[in-house]
């Protein structure tokens, strides 16, 4: 049955990794499989969200916009999600992801997620978790690149 | 009803049935007075038949009368059956009479409440929360209207009685009588207080079971580690215990439950003991007949039913008294508003003109913190005033305060002169217009959402009325001290702006949603909507023709085609229901459902005779396993069972069990109302959107052959009832969207809706269809409290109620947050030029957007900083504090955090930019964070900027 399918890869992705199979079947359940042709952008830079991808076939190319034209800078595949960062706050696309070939997606949308942080709390507290942590780790980073950068000056 | 609001509530139940019901209650108690006698006579007949017409030694005489026995016999049994029946019947209009005094009492209550609720100040709303109210207005009074229609007659009746036999035994025997009456008082200390004690245990005895399934489902949920720790023999005495507390609490409600129940058969048995003992030794002793004593004795057993009665009374109207009383304090906060507030004069008309007046304006909240402090300000009229400030900082309860809508604690405001405070709400409500942030949407459709604003007061009286009914409801509305208001009247008060065709309070709306930029939202639920039966065939005649043209197009372009899959006769459509391609078609009437096409025979015949049927019930078990599972944990008013769910949030417990019941190779076995409830559920599936992975080609190609035979079999008094999908008509009960592309939206295609969309869009506009259109999607459903429809369009809507409503003054908390940014300055124009030469008062979260105000408001911490123009103004406050802020910082930080993970923009890039953004930002601090939301809005607003111009976000190092 491609819903379980569906489960398993949710399974995989940190953001849900934590959360229940039962609750991450009914968010599966409450989100669409979206065919993308070659070339289709799955989102675009600056552009707000609703939605996050999750590849479960096919490859795409994240590209940001700079001087020089479009730039590759990374390659997404099978498992991976793209976006997730919308369906948390509004804030627009900070690059664009366009399939590479035929890709198959599983989307996400804000509403889906919302509904089921609110009617289950320790959902929000799993994904509350994971957030924290990650902040955790980018302030280190923020911080070390700081320090290294009042390093090199003085 | 004027005076009727007015009036504050009465402060004791006995207050309320004395003022509203004191004449209907002394009829209940004539009435009951009547029945008395006629009571006694049912009672005392038959001893009569037996004594005089039967008995041995009868003497067959009746009211000084002679008959033989025969004739009396008939006489006495006629006298009795007339006797039930004239009692039964006035017992019969007693009872209702007196239901609908207690109704008519509790109507009158629950109104009475809810007007005091609409008095609240609107700090009242956050000291109580909804569910209490609601609790309060709709449950707790139901006891009140029971207790009402006894308050007097139970009393009135049950002590006359009790009375009336005391006397006869005091007149027999004065002793005898004290001692009929020697326990009463201490019947009286006694019993409430015992019962009281038992009510207690009452309490603690729900308290703990309600530990116990605590206890329970811990256990359930630490099943793994109890048993991993050998567990079990701790959580067994813990059990026990537990189980042991309940028993003991029970064990002492039992002793007290017949210790009343034993002390008060002991009291009513102890009156003849005395009887017996006292009585018989007067006897002896010749102060009293032996007759007098058997005659106090028959008495006083007539005595302890209405003893009984007014006993339970007592205690009954004790807790009555305070649960009224409870109630009626909890309506009646000290700053209620005044009643003229709702009442007042409607004819009058505020004219904002001359000067708006804050003066010495100071507001706390319900915990005195000071919200607004000693503010002072002018403004002349018409006028342009923004109100500036960090979140906090007291602009939203100015603006709230200048709409009238918080009470001054101390200070006024006045317009014209005229102080908001004085002013009812008929006159402030019409002249002043509010958009909040987060406007509240009544669940309806958007069209009634749009016209509230207008619906002040009913403008003409409702079509066919049934006269009759009307009066009375009309009369009962009276009696009961309701409005007499007819709410189903014509309200809208189109009129009043001088919009008096159809036509042109159509154009009307349509401004009013063009100016909030609604109008695309609701083509789009147009198109959303049933086409219905109500179309002209001139309007019909153009959707076929918008549908040709999108045939046109898709066979131009392959692309398209692709992304709309199209009704074909001998094809399954996988975006359509399994009803729909069973059918090919769906079935007329409103109230369409695949749901009930099981009701139908010749359905179930087809399915049994295309040997469909088996197959689509193991289908439907799958379904309902599924569906038990994914919704277990749901509340039923969750909205997914609408969206999702193939199985309404009720029948979910009858699926569970069915599930569990059901074996999946031997459906044949269960029963046929269980057979068809699951035949119902795969009718809804559609494969692409549900992806359950249950329709194999096999099955398909099944359904498309039952579909022939379903049509070629079909019985002559169904062919009216099926809507079969045809080129060249249109289907009721499909929307318009789908009526047009004569198909369904490929699910799941990547941008299929937008092109699609956009698609149907230009042949629209081609055609001029849209304002119909729109007109369709203005009878969408809302749903509760506006959930159906976005944050942003539930905003754009009270824009465009606030619009249409035609205000003179515009008060405007920050309407345009939840908008899209890039919506947001082009509905500010369209507000601020639609109120050109009105006054509009606007709490800005842009500061830049004040330029475009003639006075600025800056507030700080409930105080007035800063009053003046644009430039003036943000000289005094612009300075230091312009740079941003730690917020800001973060905000890269979160953008960090998402490249990061996801949309993967160059991780170092992004980190050099969070670490500039960190560095310029930091002196501010994080502390501020929650003060400074202003600043915060500015940065973001400059990155947003930046964003869309191009610019990195940071110059390059």
């Amino acid at each position: 049955m491609s819903l379980q399918r569906d489960v398993e890869v949710l399974r995989g992705v940190p953001l849900f990794a934590k959360i229940e199979p039962a609750k991450l079947k009914l968010l599966a359940f409450t989100s669409e499989h979206i065919e993308f042709l070659d070339g289709e952008d799955i989102c675009k830079e600056g552009e707000l969200g609703d939605a996050a991808y999750i590849l479960l076939d096919g490859k795409a190319l994240v590209q940001v916009l700079t001087e020089q034209g479009r730039v590759t800078v990374a390659t997404v595949k099978k498992n991976d999600i793209v976006g997730e960062i919308a369906i948390l706050c509004d804030v627009p696309r900070t690059a664009t992801v366009t399939a590479d070939g035929r890709v198959m997606a599983l989307r996400i949308s804000k509403d889906g997620f919302f509904h089921l942080v609110q009617q289950f709390p320790q959902v929000a507290v799993e994904v509350m978790h994971e957030l924290a942590a990650r902040l955790h780790q980018t302030t280190q980073q923020l911080i070390q690149s700081a320090a290294g950068k009042a390093a090199s000056r003085s | 009803m004027r005076e009727q609001a007015g009036r504050s509530m009465e402060s004791s139940i006995y207050a309320f049935v004395k003022r509203y019901s004191w004449r209907q209650q002394l009829i209940i108690l004539g009435m009951s007075a009547v029945l008395l006698p006629l009571n006694y006579v049912t009672l005392e007949l038959p001893k009569t038949i037996v004594n005089r017409a039967l008995g041995e030694n009868a003497t067959p005489h009746y009211m000084g009368y002679n008959f033989d026995r025969l004739n009396l016999l008939w006489l006495l049994c006629g006298l009795f059956l007339a006797a039930v029946v004239v009692s039964g019947g006035l017992k019969y209009i007693v009872n209702v009479y007196a239901g609908i005094v207690s109704e008519r009492m509790l109507r009158r209550l629950r109104y009475q409440l809810y007007e005091h609720m609409l008095r609240f100040p609107l700090a009242q709303f956050r000291r109580t929360s909804q569910g209490e109210i609601v609790q309060m207005i709709n449950a707790e009074t139901e006891p009140l209207g029971g207790f009402v229609a006894e308050a007097v007659s139970t009393p009135g009746l049950q002590g006359g009685t009790l009375l009336t036999t005391l006397v006869f035994i005091f007149v027999q025997n004065p002793i005898l009588g004290m001692a009929a009456i020697a326990l009463y008082p201490l019947q009286i200390y006694l019993i409430p207080k015992l019962q009281r004690q038992v009510n207690q245990l009452g309490k603690l005895r729900v308290q703990q079971v309600r530990r116990n399934a605590e206890r329970i489902s811990e256990t359930v949920q630490g099943a793994r580690d109890i048993h991993a720790n050998d567990g079990t023999r701790y959580e067994r005495a813990r059990m026990a215990q537990q189980l042991g507390e309940v028993f003991w609490i029970r064990f002492d409600i039992y002793k007290k439950k017949f210790l009343i129940k034993f002390l008060n058969n002991f009291m009513a048995q102890f009156g003849p003991f005395l009887f017996y003992s006292v009585g018989g030794y007067l006897v002896l002793q010749g102060s009293i007949t032996l007759g007098a004593l058997v005659a106090i004795v028959s008495a006083h057993k007539d005595i302890s039913a209405p003893w009984k009665e007014l006993l339970a009374f007592y205690q009954g109207a004790y807790d009555v008294k305070i649960k009224y009383e409870q109630v009626v304090t909890q309506f009646m906060p000290p700053d209620l508003r005044r009643a003229s507030r709702l009442d007042g004069d409607a004819n009058e008309r505020l004219k904002i003109e001359t000067n708006l007046k804050v003066s010495k304006l100071s507001l706390q909240d319900e915990n005195g913190d000071v919200l607004l402090e000693n503010i002072d300000l002018e403004v002349e009229l018409p006028t342009r005033l923004a109100v500036i400030g960090p979140a906090g900082s007291g602009k939203e309860d100015l603006i709230l305060t200048l709409a009238g809508l918080h009470v001054p604690t101390t200070g006024k405001v006045t317009i014209g002169g005229r102080d908001l405070e004085e002013l009812p709400e008929a006159v402030l409500g019409r002249a002043i217009g509010f958009i909040g942030s987060q406007p509240y949407i009544f669940a309806g459709t958007i069209y009634r959402n749009l016209v509230y604003g207008l619906m002040h007061e009913p403008v003409a009286p409702r079509p066919n009325v049934d006269e009759e009914a009307y009066k009375r409801d009309l009369s009962e509305s009276r009696l009961s001290g309701n409005t007499t208001l007819d709410v189903e009247a014509d309200w809208l008060g189109f009129d009043e702006l001088g919009l008096t065709k159809p036509a042109q309070r159509r154009a009307e709306v349509m401004r009013a949603l063009d100016l909030a930029l609604l109008s695309d939202d609701v083509y789009r639920l147009g198109l959303r909507g049933r086409v219905g039966k109500a179309l002209s065939p001139e309007s019909v005649e153009r959707i076929l023709e918008a549908r040709r043209l999108v045939e046109e197009r898709l066979n131009q372009d392959p692309k398209l085609r692709r992304l709309i899959e199209r009704f074909d006769q001998d094809r399954y459509n996988d975006n359509a229901t399994l009803a729909e391609n069973l059918l090919f078609g769906t079935l007329r009437g409103d109230d369409f459902d695949a749901d009930h096409l099981t009701q139908y025979p010749y359905v179930l015949e087809t399915l049994a005779r295309t040997g469909l049927d088996k197959e689509l019930m193991s289908v439907g078990l799958k379904i309902a396993e599924t569906m038990v599972e994914l919704f277990a944990d749901l509340p039923p008013d969750h909205d997914y069972y609408r969206q999702f769910s193939f199985i309404a949030a009720d029948d979910l417990p009858y699926y569970r069990a069915l599930v569990s019941r059901a074996q999946p190779g031997r459906l044949d076995k269960l029963r046929r109302a269980d057979q068809e409830r699951l035949l119902m559920l795969p009718f809804k599936l559609v494969e692409t959107r549900h992806r359950l992975g249950l329709l194999t080609e096999d099955l398909k190609a099944k359904v498309v052959a039952a579909r022939h035979d379903f049509r070629e079999h079909l019985p002559e008094r169904l062919i009216d009832r099926v809507d079969f999908f045809d080129p060249d008509r249109l289907n009721e009960a499909s929307s318009v969207q789908d009526n047009i592309i004569f198909g369904r939206i490929a699910l799941g295609q990547a941008g299929a809706q937008q092109r699609i969309g956009q698609l149907i869009a230009d042949i629209i506009d081609e055609l001029e269809l849209k304002p119909f259109i729109i007109e369709i999607g203005l009878e969408a459903q809302v749903g509760v409290s506006g959930s159906r429809l976005p944050v942003a369009q539930r905003q754009k809507l009270a824009i465009a109620r606030a619009i249409l409503k035609r205000p003179e003054m515009l008060i405007v908390a920050d309407a345009t947050g939840p908008l899209d940014i890039g919506e947001q300055p082009q509905v500010r124009d369209n507000i601020l030029k639609e109120f050109e030469g009105r006054t509009v008062v606007w709490a800005l979260h842009q500061h830049e957007w004040a330029r475009d105000f003639e006075h600025v408001a800056v507030m700080d911490h409930g105080r007035l900083r800063a009053f003046g123009g644009y430039d003036e103004v943000m000289a005094k406050i612009e300075g230091p504090s312009a740079a941003p802020t730690g917020e800001a910082a973060n905000d890269r930080a979160d953008e960090l955090g998402n490249a990061n993970q996801s949309d993967a923009a160059p991780v170092a890039e992004a980190a050099d930019r969070a670490s500039h953004a960190a560095e310029e930002g930091e002196p501010g601090g994080s502390t501020q964070s929650g003060e400074k939301t202003s600043g915060t809005a500015r940065a973001a607003d400059s990155k947003e900027q930046r964003r869309r111009e191009g610019v990195p976000a940071s110059p390059a190092e």
